[in-house]
């Protein structure tokens, strides 16, 4: 996720959706130096077997990741609430389509 | 909290099966290793696109050749795959490619040898793809999360390499007397160097130890050198190819193939840079990366011109 300063052009990273409806997914990253060569790259690099319908690139400088550092304070509250789940309610004997 | 920045809870995730991540803390050790390892694996499927790039204009047929064009053009994006996988532990692409030109990178020692007539366009596909198959389709479990990636999205593709290769030696072997004593031939030159591909035996082998400990490497030399030639001599048996080993022979108590001496010389004389193609292949590499110099320069002034116009539309 850093931007390269040599000869070699930016990094952009390369987000991929296999069907139309479904989520762009992360496929990897390319190197160019404009958007358009971008997206020209990431075509020939990720879908040369009919893997996408629609590619979306982005600068990877541009993106913010959390620090894996933080882990504990981001991820672990969500597992005390637990009745945010389905699961955890106690549904009365007999209760169908529920 | 405790502290994730150790080598002990960084080997304890190792151990429960973590995967580690580009962000994530890790031994110097561990990156070292990985760099040199992607990179080198990198570097091969780029150089490994020449032996075969040599016989475009000359495949046999129209259909041949559109498959031989799109099998490298794989290779190429594998070759991307990987050095993006090794640029997410700090390494440049520059910097790889610097690497490679000075000879402190290595590229795998397959390559340095030539590809004589077609049966060789057989052989490669079907041998020496077939090789990198079983240590790629291992790799697909290495504990390094772009590595990981990497492979998983190349042994999809790779199995087409491999088949397209088989189908040519079959294609001879059912072919003229001549045709078949070339594909032999192939097979004859092909056979010790792919089994060289998995590297030193165990006991010899300088890297292994915190390689498996890591988890970047998680079945030994041996043991997948032993897969490989367990699934290829069938492979050459049905269509009557000879494997070209004298001690090849069926051990009922361990279930493999036993297999006769590998000549290591041959292995370590080819590394030192005395194969026959070493130096025609980087030669090759660095004519045509300084000769493509003016084509990164274009790109690059046209990005600061058409960065310019936009200061000048926002100004």
């Amino acid at each position: 996720m850093k931007t390269t300063n040599d000869t070699q052009f930016d990094l952009w990273e390369v987000f991929i959706q296999s069907k139309p409806g479904l989520p762009h997914i992360h496929a990897g990253n390319v190197h160019a130096s404009d958007a358009k060569m971008a997206l020209q790259n990431a075509r020939d690099t990720y879908t040369r077997r009919g893997e996408g319908t629609s590619i979306w690139v982005v600068p990877s400088a541009n993106i913010r990741a959390s620090n894996p550092d933080d882990h504990e304070m981001l991820f672990d509250p969500s597992n005390e609430k637990m009745f945010r789940h389905p699961t955890f309610y106690t549904m009365p004997e007999g209760a169908k389509n529920i | 909290m405790h502290n994730e920045h150790t080598d002990q809870h960084f080997q304890l995730r190792i151990d429960t099966e973590g995967h580690i991540e580009p962000r994530d803390y890790m031994p110097e050790g561990y990156r070292k290793h990985l760099i040199r390892q992607i990179s080198q694996h990198a570097h091969s499927e780029v150089i490994g696109m020449q032996p075969e790039g040599n016989w475009i204009t000359r495949a046999p047929s129209l259909r041949a050749k559109q498959i031989l064009l799109a099998k490298i053009q794989d290779e190429g994006g594998h070759g991307l795959y990987l050095y993006s996988a090794a640029e997410t532990l700090g390494i440049s692409r520059e910097e790889m490619i610097e690497q490679l030109h000075s000879g402190k990178a290595k590229y795998s020692n397959i390559f340095n040898y030539p590809a004589l007539n077609w049966a060789d366009i057989g052989a490669i596909g079907w041998l020496v793809d077939g090789a990198a198959i079983v240590n790629q389709v291992s790799l697909q479990r290495t504990s390094y999360g772009p590595y990981s990636r990497a492979m998983v999205r190349i042994c999809k593709e790779e199995s087409f390499h491999q088949r397209q290769g088989y189908e040519i030696m079959a294609k001879m072997m059912n072919g003229t007397k001549e045709q078949k004593e070339m594909a032999q031939d192939a097979m004859n030159r092909w056979w010790w160097p792919a089994l060289m591909m998995f590297g030193p035996h165990d006991k010899d082998s300088p890297h292994t130890g915190d390689a498996v400990k890591w988890k970047i490497k998680r079945e030994s030399n041996d043991t997948l050198r032993q897969k490989f030639i367990d699934k290829t001599v069938q492979q050459a048996e049905l269509i009557g190819l000879k494997i070209p080993d004298n001690d090849i022979k069926w051990n009922e108590k361990t279930e493999h193939y036993d297999h006769g001496e590998i000549d290591w010389n041959e292995f370590h004389r080819v590394i030192k840079g005395n194969g026959p193609c070493n130096k025609q292949r980087m030669d090759h590499h660095i004519k045509y990366h300084n000769e493509g110099a003016w084509v990164r320069e274009a790109a690059a002034a046209y990005k600061t011109k058409k960065l310019k116009k936009e200061e000048l539309v926002i100004g």
